[in-house]
């Protein structure tokens, strides 16, 4: 059962985002939460790594955590799916377990 | 669904508490079981009862409080808490000073635990 | 066996490198407190928490606490059976096998890889 991962801090900042690209499977959900959002900013220096892991793997963001910070849906890349805190209970209700990186 | 939760940092450092809080009241409306929250490391200054926020700040406190009258079990580790002076006459009425017991509890008797 | 299968498997992913935060102190005393009841404790590290093993580690000076030994007692005389180091982490560190102070398992990341997915909890510190 797919696994789902928790991004909660900035790539620019931390290496939550490098540690988890290190241990995900295919299959495995991202989801970027908090000023972990800022990874799946179109033209940041993060987009790569995202778009090539959503080969294998589903993107998630918190839609109330993007809106926040003033990062509309079409600054975000196209593969990555919102969802609000619902949706995050969801992700978690349907992942055999979560890892907060 | 049962899910536990773990929420390790400070309230007023990061968002973890908040986006812990919005992540509970949307799994209760959905119809699942909060089992308990387990407040560790920093996170244990939630459960301060002296928290004074100014007007119109978030007020950690009333969340705590929230939490409770949906029926949330509210932990505060004791030896992270005691550390930080947080004890049983120092924390609010919502929560309750426990062992790390508790962690391991939620561990093993939720469906899904998640760290925030 | 059975009794193996009723334990709850529980990892401890170490990933915070020592004394800069409070998180490898407090996560040693949950590792202890947990080991004490006969559940499958599992701790992991990986990125900067492999520097938590290092060896001749001497905090006097800073006046906290030499974590590090409570490593060695954990694996003496709790059930913390299971230490395992990632290999590329030590690697990309610049550190080996034997500047680690106590034998622990070193893992290829792969194979920690399923370890992890063996786990029902995996607890970040």
């Amino acid at each position: 059962m797919q696994m789902l991962n928790i991004i909660k801090k900035s790539p620019y900042e931390t290496s939550s985002l490098s540690n988890c690209l290190k241990y995900i499977k295919t299959g495995d959900v991202i989801l970027f939460t908090e000023d972990g959002i800022y990874a799946a900013k179109k033209g940041g220096m993060f987009e790569k790594f995202v778009s090539d892991v959503s080969q294998t793997c589903s993107i998630y963001y918190l839609f109330p955590d993007t809106e926040a910070r003033g990062i509309k849906s079409d600054e975000i890349i196209s593969i990555a799916k919102p969802v609000d805190y619902q949706g995050f209970v969801a992700l978690v209700a349907n992942s055999s377990k979560s890892i907060t990186w | 669904m049962k899910f536990g939760i773990l929420i390790k940092e400070s309230p007023y450092n990061f968002q973890a508490f908040d986006t812990a809080y919005n992540f509970v009241k949307a799994a209760i409306e959905m119809g699942h079981e909060i089992i308990g929250i387990f407040f560790y490391d920093d996170a244990v200054y939630a459960g301060n009862k002296y928290l004074e926020p100014p007007q119109g700040d978030r007020n950690i406190k009333s969340y705590m409080d929230d939490l409770k009258s949906r029926g949330v079990r509210l932990v505060v580790c004791v030896a992270a808490g005691k550390r930080r002076g947080l004890t049983q006459d120092t924390v609010s009425e919502s929560a309750e000073i426990s062992g790390l017991g508790q962690l391991l509890e939620l561990s093993i008797e939720s469906d899904r635990l998640v760290t925030f | 066996m059975e009794d193996q299968k009723s334990k709850a498997k529980i990892m401890f992913l170490c990933k915070t490198a020592p004394y800069g935060t409070i998180y490898e102190q407090e996560v040693i005393e949950a590792m202890i407190m947990f080991s004490s009841y006969e559940q499958d404790i599992r701790v992991a590290f990986i990125g900067d928490g492999v520097f938590s093993l290092k060896k001749g580690q001497n905090p006097s000076l800073i006046n906290i606490k030499n974590f590090a030994q409570t490593y060695l007692v954990l694996i003496d005389d709790f059930e913390v059976s299971h230490l395992y180091v990632e290999k590329e982490s030590l690697d990309e560190r610049g550190m080996k096998e034997e500047d680690l102070l106590t034998e622990v398992e070193v893992l290829q990341r792969a194979d920690l890889i399923s370890k992890i997915d063996e786990m029902k909890v995996v607890l970040p510190f």
